[in-house]
């Protein structure tokens, strides 16, 4: 058996190797560092971060293409989803220094391990082979393990740590568990495997996979039932791996799912209606489970529930009509969704002064004096979560229910609608505490906020605003992206009855 | 940059120029925003100056593209339903900014969200692309539960989040009925379209709405839920009398002038011209809320213990005429309908304000702390009497005119049988006036008659400015009763093209984006061929009439030549 070595183009994997090295590079550089000092660990990771965002700008609107025998893919949809990783973890690092000092948790490890996170997180959007992403996969959930734990002492900590590893691996024994009958039906481990194995095989076969790796991913991407260790990882870890892993753990899940459906379109008919089920089951427990919650993190926490269950109908629209809806209104909903869940996350964080941290929403009693800039971002903010124009959270809505109205999914469309006027009931409690309490039985100390807190409120409040403005290129940007680019060649919306040319251009 | 989005930039540029006024200078605070209120109210002023009453359609036009993929616009534009309302913000906010000076408590976000408040109104009243409404309509929605939360009284957190919560819940499902309406745009036209225009001349020529089934009654109701809510009509409007009662003086004021009017005025503008069959079908259920508003509203503000309450329900009522008068489809009794709206926002704005004053002084607003105020404070009494009256429709006050003119509108409907409306509806309606009339003046017994109340021996009478804050108000109290015509004329075409896009039968309605459509002076539809440089359509190229007026004249005279009525 000959030996073929395929021709790498470095190019299209440099965003991730950058990533990757700077980890490495921080890692040196703690060790030699002055003692608790991280200020060169976070700037190098700043620029390792930023010179992967540039590289990535650069492969936006090129043609797809695929390196690594096919490991690794470079299309529209895979580098926006790769962006707003690195965007939202740049915007966490912004923050994390002075949080962690104030926390006395200082520690330089922080960065190289969320570089890899995010470094498994892109690696899970940027490939249409199962195994790359669950290697992707691994990498991101293990340097989060790690992460949320890294509050030592903390019994809160402590517990969200080994929660977050016990279920986050048996989601991942799911995923694997599901690659392995894809593989067994079909004898392939990428995505096409899952098409030609339901050729093959029986369907049960390969609706049984399908079935493993949904559980898999949903357990990432926090779907309702799966979402149990949502609230109480979000609430133990340190605040600013809550920001990160909230978007870059959603991300990365929702960008391999969204592939994964993209070409089990065989079996749409069977899957549908239950992902409809379960986006309407996710956003309705989120919400209503947020409503009791007296932590703000933890009713945060719920929240990003609610809204995987909203990022999910814009999903499933573009599914239903790939052709006509591209995937802009997900990727848009996406970069709304970093910029105000970071932000509210960033700005809770100034409670966490001198090793203590109180993150109850009563806590936040008083910040509108302590702390007029926090509490000014922090509203902003959870204006834009609960959806009131002009912010950007409103026109993400308004684009989930315009398509979820084209591709004929009203139930959908007025279940986000009802989902929406729920959830500003417990933001509204948020709000009120950090902007118009002020229960002089109850004070908290606030951290001073710094600059870096500052440039992260500045560059959220931005993205809120500035987005509504910036939507039209937005949405040219991303109309370009898709599941499955072949499926952007097919408008009817029963996939059974259109088969898909067998030969359409390989990669 | 025209004139209608200079009037919308200045109080927002004031809002931001304010957040960076350190919170210690309050006096700063307050005459910046005392200045852009008053730059704002000017700029109002060169927007009716330029205003044009002869033409139905809209005016000072402004068109700039937002979000085209979806068919989005920046489109502002002035007609006579929405100038008066335009003017009545910018003068509404302009009083409350000067009676707020009193304000002491985290000055600086106070008058930030007064300024947001108003250019958030103002575009609600300017904007003729749908999204772009619902971004100014729900735009309100936070400074307003701010001032409520913040500065409010005792049980300000509850009514802040009722309000918050009955607005934006309901306005949610008018967001998916825009949607909608614009992906059916889509089907037709072939691309979508948010802008009322020019889904009104689908609606107008017949095309929008055929082979739909029941998605007009469906969609009717979407749009006039959310926008009774705000209105707000029984039974939606239980979410007023808590904010009124408990927000601060400036923020009743606002409320009940201005908020409560973007409910009535999306009737007017979106429901009416938009879903002409499902309105006239629905006009007896509409009408019977209207009805029930006025004598619930009534009823309920006659045993309030409160004056502010009383106020408040009283608000309920009022509005219950507004929504009867545009109702009855009728041109006397929508130009009532809509003349209402401004009155109570005079006369309603000018109580809380009244009430504001005395509020300041006694911290009180039970009627069994007052008493005998009449030999205490005269001016005052004086004062509170006249708008009290106006609020009650004495002849010679604004107050009257609106009544009755949507009284009136309601009997012609009736008696001619008209869409399905009975004899009995404005009967009742009528019995709203004389209770109101029961109950304010009940109110006034218990504050200003009777033995004087120790506790207040020590009240001293309204300072000058106060007065004249006052003042302006019974200016336009006396001016709306006396002589109406200055602000019913500015409206009468639109009001009439409005009422036509209803009731006039698919092909006859007037087109807001068609240049050919006028409204003669005797208000006939007429379609023109030529016009002269003016803008006025030229006769010698010859009129069409479309459909002539049926409320001028008697029905049985055939209509006037429209060439003989120039």
């Amino acid at each position: 058996m000959n030996t073929y070595i395929p021709a790498i183009d470095w190019a299209l994997a440099m965003p991730l190797i950058v990533m990757l090295v700077t980890g490495l590079a921080g890692l040196l550089i703690e060790m030699f560092r002055p003692k608790q000092n991280n200020n060169l660990i976070v700037g190098v990771s700043l620029a390792g971060l930023a010179y992967s965002f540039i590289l990535l700008v650069n492969q936006l609107g090129k043609p797809v293409a695929t390196t690594f025998s096919g490991m690794i893919l470079s299309d529209q949809f895979g580098t926006l989803a790769q962006l707003i990783i690195i965007g939202a973890t740049f915007l966490t690092f912004l923050f994390s220094e002075s949080y962690l000092r104030q926390k006395r948790i200082a520690f330089g490890e922080f960065y190289p391990m969320a570089l890899w996170s995010a470094a498994g997180g892109m690696m899970m959007v940027a490939t249409e082979n199962l195994l790359m992403m669950f290697i992707g996969l691994e990498v991101l959930s293990i340097a989060l393990y790690c992460l949320a734990g890294m509050s030592r002492g903390e019994r809160r900590s402590e517990e969200s740590a080994l929660k977050y590893f016990l279920l986050g691996a048996f989601a991942s024994a799911f995923f694997l568990y599901g690659i392995a009958f894809v593989y067994g039906s079909s004898g392939r481990i990428d995505l096409e495997g899952i098409h030609q194995g339901y050729g093959n095989a029986q369907d049960y076969f390969v609706i049984f996979a399908f079935a493993l790796i949904l559980v898999g991913l949903g357990f990432k991407a926090a779907l309702a039932p799966f979402h149990q260790w949502t609230p109480d990882v979000y609430q133990g870890a340190p605040t600013n791996v809550t920001g990160f892993m909230s978007v870059v753990s959603k991300m990365a899940a929702f960008g391999a799912l969204i592939r994964i459906l993209g070409y089990s379109y065989d079996i749409q008919e069977i899957w549908f209606p239950a992902l409809s089920g379960l986006a309407i089951l996710t956003m309705t427990v989120g919400n209503i489970a947020a409503l009791v919650q007296r932590d703000a993190k933890r009713a945060l926490g719920y929240s990003s529930v609610a809204h995987a269950g909203y990022l999910l109908v814009g999903v499933l629209a573009h599914l239903q009509l790939p052709g006509k809806i591209g995937l802009s209104t997900v990727v848009y909903y996406f970069v709304a969704y970093a910029a105000m869940t970071i932000g509210a996350f960033a700005m809770i964080s100034v409670t966490a002064k001198g090793g203590k941290e109180g993150t109850r929403t009563q806590d936040l009693n008083g910040m509108w004096r302590k702390a007029p800039f926090a509490a000014g971002i922090l509203f902003l903010c959870l204006v834009s979560l609960v959806g009131v124009p002009p912010t950007a959270g409103f026109f993400g809505k308004w684009a989930i229910f315009n398509d979820a109205l084209a591709a004929g999914l009203p139930v959908l469309a007025v279940a986000l609608a009802i989902n929406s006027c729920i959830s500003a009931f417990y933001y509204w409690q948020i709000a009120k505490a950090a902007f118009v309490d002020d229960d002089p039985a109850l004070q908290t100390d606030f951290a001073p906020v710094g600059g870096g807190l500052k440039l992260t409120g500045v560059l959220c409040s931005l993205l809120i605003f500035g987005l509504v403005f910036a939507l039209t290129p937005m949405m040219e940007v991303g109309k370009e992206s898709s599941a499955n680019p072949r499926l952007m060649k097919r408008d009817n919306p029963n996939p059974l009855r259109s088969p898909i040319a067998a030969d359409a251009p390989g990669r | 940059m025209g004139v209608i989005t200079t009037t919308i930039l200045i109080p927002i540029i004031g809002m931001l120029l304010i957040l960076f006024v350190p919170e210690r200078f309050g006096k700063v605070t307050k005459w910046l925003t005392v200045l852009f209120t008053g730059a704002a109210f000017l700029s109002s002023l060169s927007i009716l100056n330029q205003f044009s009453k002869e033409t139905f359609r809209f005016q000072m036009l402004e068109v700039a593209n937002w979000i085209p993929n979806w068919g989005i616009q920046y489109k502002v534009g002035i007609d006579g339903i929405s100038i008066w309302l335009v003017l009545l913000t910018t003068l509404l906010t302009l009083l409350a900014a000067i009676f707020s000076f009193y304000i002491e408590h985290r000055t600086k976000v106070y008058f930030a969200m007064i300024l947001l408040l108003e250019a958030a109104m103002l575009g609600v009243f300017v904007s003729l692309d749908l999204i772009l409404f619902y971004t100014f309509f729900e735009a309100t929605l936070i400074p307003m539960a701010i001032m409520i939360y913040v500065w409010g009284g005792k049980n300000r957190n509850y009514a802040a989040i009722k309000f918050f919560i009955y607005t934006f819940s309901a306005s949610i499902f008018m967001l998916l009925g825009m949607i909608t309406l614009a992906k059916m745009h889509e089907k037709i036209a072939g691309h979508m379209s948010f802008d009322i225009t020019a889904i009104q001349a689908l609606v107008a020529s017949g095309e929008f709405w055929q082979n739909t089934g029941t998605m007009q009654t469906l969609l009717f109701w979407a749009f006039t839920i959310a926008l009774l809510v705000k209105c707000p009509m029984f039974p939606f409007h239980t979410w007023l009398p808590d904010a009124h009662t408990e927000a601060p003086t400036a923020g009743s004021v606002i409320l009940a002038g201005v908020l409560l009017k973007m409910g009535t005025y999306g009737l007017l503008r979106f429901v009416l011209p938009i879903f002409p069959e499902a309105t006239m079908a629905n006009v007896p259920i509409i009408m019977w809320l209207a009805i029930i508003g006025i004598i619930y509203g009534a009823a309920v503000a006659a045993v309030q213990p409160d004056v502010k309450k009383l106020v408040a329900y009283s608000s309920v009522a009022h509005m219950g005429f507004v929504v009867f008068g545009i109702f009855s489809l009728n041109q006397a009794g929508m130009m009532g309908g809509v003349y209402q709206q401004l009155n109570h926002g005079i006369s309603t704005g000018a109580l809380f304000l009244l009430i504001g004053l005395i509020y300041e002084r006694t911290h009180t607003r039970l009627f069994a702390d007052y008493g005998g105020l009449k030999s205490q404070m005269p001016i005052f009494s004086a004062l509170f009497l006249i708008v009290m009256l106006s609020s009650v429709g004495l002849p010679g006050m604004n107050g009257f005119i609106g009544e009755f003119l949507a009284l009136y509108g309601g009997f012609m409907s009736a008696a001619d049988g008209l869409y399905g409306m009975k004899i009995i509806m404005p009967l009742l309606a009528g019995t709203g006036v004389i209770l109101a009339a029961a109950y304010l003046l009940h109110m006034f017994r218990q504050m200003f008659y009777g033995p004087l109340n120790p506790k207040l021996a020590r009240l001293k009478d309204l300072k000058p400015w106060e007065v004249g804050l006052v003042g302006v108000f019974v200016v336009f109290i006396f001016w709306g009763g006396i002589y109406p015509n200055t602000f019913l004329k500015p409206m009468e075409k639109s009001v009439n093209a409005t009422r036509m896009m209803v009731t006039n039968g698919p092909g006859a309605r007037p087109v807001w984006s068609d240049d050919s459509h006028d409204i003669d002076n005797s208000g006939n539809l007429i379609e023109v061929n030529a016009r002269n440089a003016d803008g006025e359509p030229d006769t010698s190229q010859g009129i069409k009439i479309v459909k002539s007026a049926d409320y001028y004249t008697d029905t049985n005279v055939p209509p006037r030549n429209a060439q003989e009525a120039r």
